[in-house]
C-alpha cells in the first residue's frame, strides 16, 4: 500500500473525477510504529471531532489501547480519508500528563482528591448558591466536542432544573455566526446543502473560508474536482493567499472588515446585470425590494474602493457567481469572526436566494461550522438556543418544551434570549454569576483580551468547575477539576456542518478515576435531586443510548427531527443527514427543495433581529414581514470596523488557525508529528509591509494592541499589505507561565491583543480586526519562522525548508477496505 | 405653517439623542456591546442633524450642521474611570437607568419625526416627507435596540 508523508502532503494523493461522479474512495490509515493490520485486534466505528468536517473513521484498537486510526470508505462524507489531525491526533488520547483524578483547591492549591468529595464540592457550593441568589448566579460554558447526548443532558439539567438562562458553547466562537445567518434568512438553523454539492457545482464561492486548513478532507475533495474534467472555477474571499487562492480563479482580498461593502457591491452587480431569478424571488421570499434598494448604492466601484480590491477582480467575481449555474457557497471564520459578521453572512445566503440557488445537487449554502460538533450544541440547547430549534420568544414552543420534559413552563427561562458566552464572562465579572462551570474549553486561551479573561476567571468570588481531559490553562485556574473520558473512551453520536450524524463507539477504558461526561452530568442532577413536576427524576436516562433517545422525543417533528434514527442503525454503515423521520427514512440530503422552508411563524427558531443594532423583533413583527413563511431576503448597511488603525497601531491584526492544531492545541500539541510540524507561533506580513518595516523572514518581533504584547518569528508571505497574521492556538500550558504569561513578559497567545467586541446579531467575538503594531526585538540568524510551508503560510521567498514528518509520519493509502 | 417649529425641535432632539447615545457608550465602556452600538447609533443622529440643518435653510433657520459631538477631554477621562468602575457590580442598575432615559428621548423623536411627516403630507412637502420617511426607521431601530437591550440586561440585574 502506498506511504505518503501526510504532514508534507495535507492532502494526500489525487484522485480526480468529473462533474457528477461519485468522488472515489480512499482509505488513509496511520498505526502505532511497528504495528500492521493485522496486528489490530478490533475496529471501532467512529467520526472525528478535531475539525468540523466529521469524517468518518474505524478507530485501531489492540491490547486495551488505541493504536491507530482509518478512514470509513462507505461514510458519504469523506469517501475514507483522513485530516492529518485525525491520522496522528488520537495519540494525544494516550499522553503521560492526562487527568486521571478529580483536583481540588486546598490552600490556594490544587491536589488529588476522590470523586465523592469533588462533585460534593461543586454542588455544595451550587445549592449555597441556588439558594442565597437563585439561578441567575449558574453559569455552564461548554465546548464544540462532546456528544449530542451529553450536550441535551447538560441543557435539560441546566434550563429545566436549575433553571438558568446561561448556558452557552465554545461554538459561541466559532459557529454561532453560521446559526445567526441561517435563521434570518431561512427562519430555522441547519445547512441547506451537503458536501456532495462539491461534486455537482460549477462555481464554488468560499467566504473567509481557508478550507484547505480548517476542513482538510473537504478540500481534497475540491482539488479532486479540481483535477478532474469539467473542473469548478473558485472565488476566493480571504485577505491571505491561502492554498484556497491559490487555486482560485479570483481571489478577492478585501481590507479586514469590509465583508458587508464586499457582499454589497457584489450583489449589485449580480442584480444590475439581471442575473436573477424572478420566479423564485416572487414565489419562496419576502424582502427583495429592500435589497434592491440598498444594493444600489453600491456599485462595484466603490464597493472596491472601500474593500481596496481592483474593481475588475469584484467584477469578475460577480460574473462567475451571477451566472454560475450550479452555484455553491461556503462561508467560515473570515466572516464570522470578523466585523458585522451576521450581515455579512446573511448576504451570502441572498446571494442563492436572489439566484433561485437552493435545495438542487450542486447549489448550496454551507454556513460552515468551526468545531466538529457545534451543530448538536445548536440543536440541544447547549449552545444559547432552546433544545430541537424551538424558538424562546414562542410560548407555544416553550410550553410544548416543558411538556416533554414534564416540568412547569414557568421553569424554563425564556425571558430573553439566552445569554452568550461573552455576556456570561461579563456578568462573572460584575459578580453576579458566581459559579462556572466550564467543560471541555480553554477560555483562558479561546476568548478575546486573555488579560481580562484572566482576571475573571481568578476572581475571589468566582466558584470555576472545569471538566477537561488535561490540565489546560484554564484548569490551572479552576477550584475543582473533573477529569473527563474523551472520543474513543465514551459513547455518543454527533452531527456534523452538513447535518450528518456519525455514531462514536467506546473503544477503550478512559484512564485513572476519569469518567465520561455524560456520565459527569448525570452524577450531577443526581446530587442536586432534580425532579420533574411529578416528583420523578427529571432526567430519566442512565447511559448514552437512552439519552439519545430522550433526545428524538424532544427534537420530534422539529427540523431537525432525529425521531427516525436509533443506534443500530448508524453502526455498521455511513453517518445519515437530519431530518430522519417517518417521512424521511434515509434522512434528507438538502433543505429546502421546491422553495418549502421551515420559516413558518408558528414553526421559526428565531423571529430574527435587526442586523446593525441587534435588537430581535417581536412576533408580531414577524408575522407582518412573513405571514407565508418563505425564505427572508435581510438586505444590510455596511458600517466602519469599530478600531481601526491609526498613528500608534498602524495595521490591521487578523488571527487564525494552521492545519496542524486544533483549538488551543490541548490534543494537538501532545502529538509528535503536529507538534513537529508547528511547534511555536508566528507572524505574518507581506513582502511590500516586511520590507517597509524593515523586517524580514526569521526576525523575532512583537506585536502589540492597545491590550498586550505577543513574541514570535516572522514569516514573510503572500498576504496582503497592511495587515498582520497570528494563529490562534498557541498558550502557556507548556511555557513556565503555565496559565498565562510569566511575570512581565510577553505572551504568545494570539488572544493576548484581540478586542472584546461581538456582532451584534451572533454575539461572536471579533478577532479579525484590530489595530496592531509590528516592532524588530532581534534580527534573525538566517534560520527561518517555524510557520508551516503548506497552508497560507507558505514563505513568499524561496530559501525556507519545506515542512516535513519524516518517516514517524508515513500513513497509508489505500483502495475501499 | 408651523413647519420651521417642527424641524428646529427634531433639530434639537436628535442633537440630543446623538449625543446621550455616546454618553452612553462611555458610562458603559466595559459593558462591550452597549458602548460599540451606541457609537455606532450615535452616527445615524449625526446624519439626521446635518439633513435636518439642510432642510431647515428652505424654512429660513440656519440649524448647525456639526453635530454637538463627541466628547471631550474630561468626558474621556469619565470615560477611563467607567471603564474601571465598570468591572464592579454597580453599575448594572445605571445601565437601567440610563437604558430607560434613552428610550424616552428616542420615543420623544420619533413622535417628533410623525408630526414632520404629518406636516409635510398636509403641506405637500416631498422633500420633507422623504426626510422623515428616511431618518424615522433608523430613529425607531434606535428605540428598539434601547427597549431590546433593557429587555436583555433587566432579569439579571434586578434579582441577583
Amino acid at each position: 500500500m502506498p506511504q505518503v508523508d501526510r504532514i508534507a502532503e495535507p492532502w494526500g494523493t489525487r484522485t480526480p473525477y468529473g462533474p457528477g461522479d461519485p468522488w472515489p474512495v480512499r482509505v488513509d490509515a496511520f498505526l502505532e510504529a511497528g504495528l500492521r493490520e493485522q496486528d489490530v485486534e478490533r475496529w471501532v466505528q467512529s467520526a472525528s471531532i478535531l475539525h468540523s468536517n466529521g469524517d468518518a473513521m474505524d478507530i485501531a484498537v489492540r491490547a486495551g489501547r488505541v493504536v491507530g486510526v482509518r478512514g470509513r470508505a462507505a461514510d458519504r462524507v469523506n469517501h475514507g480519508r483522513l485530516d492529518p489531525k485525525d491520522l496522528y491526533g488520537w495519540q494525544a488520547g494516550n499522553a503521560a500528563d492526562r487527568l486521571t483524578r478529580p483536583l481540588v483547591r486546598e490552600g490556594g492549591r490544587l491536589v488529588e482528591s476522590d470523586w465523592d468529595t469533588a462533585m460534593e464540592r461543586v454542588t455544595g457550593r451550587l445549592k449555597e448558591l441556588l439558594a442565597e441568589q437563585g439561578p441567575s448566579a449558574a453559569g455552564f460554558y461548554t465546548t464544540g466536542q462532546l456528544f449530542l447526548e451529553e450536550y441535551y443532558t447538560l441543557a435539560l439539567i441546566a434550563h429545566g432544573g436549575i433553571g438558568t438562562n446561561h448556558v452557552d458553547g465554545n461554538t459561541r466562537l466559532c459557529t454561532a455566526t453560521a446559526a445567526a445567518a441561517l435563521k434570518e434568512s431561512f427562519g430555522c438553523d441547519g445547512q441547506p446543502g451537503s458536501y456532495t454539492d462539491v461534486d455537482h457545482a460549477d462555481v464554488i464561492a468560499l467566504y473567509g473560508h481557508n478550507v484547505a486548513e480548517t476542513q482538510s478532507v473537504l478540500w481534497s475533495r475540491v482539488l479532486d474536482r479540481l483535477a478532474g474534467p469539467n473542473p469548478p472555477a473558485l472565488v476566493c474571499v480571504d485577505p491571505r493567499e491561502t492554498e484556497v487562492a491559490r487555486a482560485a480563479a479570483v481571489h478577492l482580498a478585501p481590507r479586514p472588515g469590509t465583508n458587508v461593502a464586499l457582499m454589497n457591491g457584489l450583489l449589485h452587480e449580480i442584480v444590475a446585470n439581471g442575473w436573477t431569478d424572478e420566479a423564485y424571488l416572487r414565489d419562496h421570499v419576502v424582502g427583495f425590494e429592500e435589497l434592491r434598494e440598498r444594493v444600489a448604492n453600491w456599485p462595484a466601484e466603490e464597493a472596491a474602493r472601500v474593500c481596496d480590491v481592483p474593481v475588475a477582480d469584484l467584477r469578475e467575481a460577480a460574473r462567475l457567481i451571477g451566472t454560475a449555474e450550479r452555484l455553491l457557497s461556503t462561508v467560515l471564520q473570515g466572516f464570522y469572526q470578523s466585523h458585522q459578521a451576521t450581515a455579512a453572512a446573511v448576504q451570502v445566503n441572498n446571494v442563492h436566494l436572489v439566484r433561485g440557488m437552493l435545495g438542487r445537487p450542486g447549489c448550496g449554502v454551507l454556513q460552515m461550522n468551526g468545531q466538529p460538533t457545534a451543530q448538536n450544541t445548536r440543536e440541544c440547547g447547549a449552545d444559547g438556543d432552546l433544545p430541537g430549534f424551538r424558538n424562546w420568544a414562542n410560548d407555544a414552543h416553550v410550553q410544548d418544551l416543558a411538556r416533554v420534559w414534564n416540568i412547569d413552563p414557568l421553569d424554563i427561562p425564556h425571558y430573553s434570549p439566552p445569554t452568550h458566552a461573552m455576556q456570561m464572562f461579563r456578568y462573572a465579572e460584575e459578580g453576579s454569576i458566581r459559579f462556572l462551570y466550564v467543560i471541555g474549553t480553554n477560555p483562558a486561551v479561546s476568548l478575546p483580551e486573555l488579560r481580562r479573561v484572566r482576571s475573571i476567571l481568578r476572581r475571589e468570588g468566582l466558584f470555576l468547575v472545569v471538566q477537561d481531559i488535561f490540565l489546560s490553562e484554564t484548569a490551572q485556574l479552576a477550584d475543582v477539576v473533573l477529569p473527563a473520558a474523551t472520543w474513543g473512551e465514551k459513547t455518543g453520536t454527533f452531527t456534523n456542518a452538513d447535518r450528518t450524524v456519525h455514531l462514536s463507539d467506546k473503544a477503550v477504558e478512559p484512564p485513572g478515576e476519569a469518567r465520561p461526561d455524560l456520565d459527569i452530568f448525570l452524577d450531577l442532577a443526581r446530587r442536586l435531586d432534580l425532579r420533574d413536576k411529578d416528583g420523578a427524576p427529571l432526567v430519566k436516562w442512565h447511559d448514552a443510548e437512552g439519552a439519545f433517545e430522550g433526545w428524538k422525543e424532544c427534537s420530534r417533528g422539529r427540523p431537525c427531527d432525529y425521531s427516525g434514527l436509533t443506534y443500530d442503525r448508524l453502526r455498521g454503515g455511513s453517518g445519515v443527514q437530519w431530518p430522519c423521520d417517518d417521512e424521511h427514512p434515509d434522512g434528507t440530503e438538502r433543505l429546502y427543495a421546491g422553495g418549502r422552508f421551515f420559516s413558518d411563524p408558528a414553526c421559526c427558531e428565531d423571529y430574527g433581529r435587526d442586523l446593525v443594532t441587534g435588537a430581535p423583533l417581536s412576533g408580531t413583527e414577524y408575522r407582518a414581514l412573513n405571514p407565508d413563511g418563505k425564505a427572508i431576503i435581510k438586505a444590510a448597511e455596511y458600517v466602519p470596523p469599530h478600531e481601526q488603525p491609526g498613528e500608534e497601531f498602524p495595521l490591521w491584526l487578523t488571527t487564525g488557525r494552521t492545519l496542524y492544531h486544533f483549538h488551543t492545541r490541548t490534543k494537538t500539541g501532545r502529538t509528535p508529528q503536529l507538534r513537529r510540524a508547528a511547534p511555536e507561533p508566528w507572524a505574518e506580513l507581506s513582502p511590500g509591509e516586511a520590507a517597509r518595516n524593515g523586517l524580514a523572514e526569521g526576525d523575532l518581533v512583537e506585536i502589540a494592541t492597545p491590550r498586550g504584547s505577543v513574541r514570535a518569528r516572522l514569516r514573510v508571505t503572500g498576504m496582503r499589505d497592511g495587515v498582520v497574521f497570528l494563529p490562534f492556538h498557541y498558550g502557556y500550558w507548556d511555557e513556565p507561565g503555565g496559565s498565562g504569561p510569566e511575570d512581565g513578559e510577553s505572551g504568545r497567545a494570539a488572544n493576548e491583543l484581540t478586542l472584546t467586541d461581538w456582532d451584534p446579531v451572533s454575539k461572536q467575538p471579533i478577532f479579525k480586526t484590530a489595530a496592531a503594531r509590528v516592532t524588530l526585538v532581534k534580527a534573525g540568524d538566517g534560520e527561518p519562522s517555524p510557520a508551516p510551508t503548506t497552508g497560507a503560510s507558505r514563505p513568499a521567498a524561496p530559501g525556507v525548508p519545506p515542512t516535513e514528518g519524516g518517516r514517524a509520519a508515513l500513513a497509508e493509502e489505500g483502495d475501499a477496505a | 405653517m408651523k413647519l420651521d417649529l417642527v424641524l428646529k425641535e427634531l433639530h434639537r432632539a436628535e442633537n440630543e439623542l446623538g449625543h446621550l447615545l455616546l454618553r452612553l457608550s462611555e458610562r458603559h465602556k466595559a459593558d462591550h456591546e452597549t458602548y460599540h452600538v451606541a457609537r455606532d447609533l450615535a452616527v445615524w443622529c449625526q446624519d439626521h442633524v446635518r439633513l435636518l440643518a439642510e432642510a431647515g435653510d428652505a424654512y429660513g433657520l440656519s440649524l448647525d450642521p456639526s453635530p454637538a459631538g463627541e466628547p471631550g477631554p474630561v468626558e474621556r477621562v469619565r470615560e477611563k474611570a467607567a471603564e474601571w468602575l465598570g468591572r464592579r457590580p454597580e453599575p448594572g442598575l445605571l445601565l437601567l437607568a440610563d437604558l430607560r432615559h434613552l428610550y424616552r428621548t428616542a420615543s420623544g423623536v420619533s413622535l417628533d419625526w410623525e408630526l414632520l411627516a404629518q406636516a409635510a403630507q398636509g403641506a405637500r412637502r416631498r422633500g420633507l416627507l422623504e426626510l422623515a420617511g428616511r431618518c424615522h426607521p433608523q430613529t425607531l431601530r434606535q428605540l428598539r435596540w434601547a427597549e431590546a437591550r433593557l429587555k436583555e440586561s433587566a432579569t439579571q440585574v434586578l434579582v441577583s
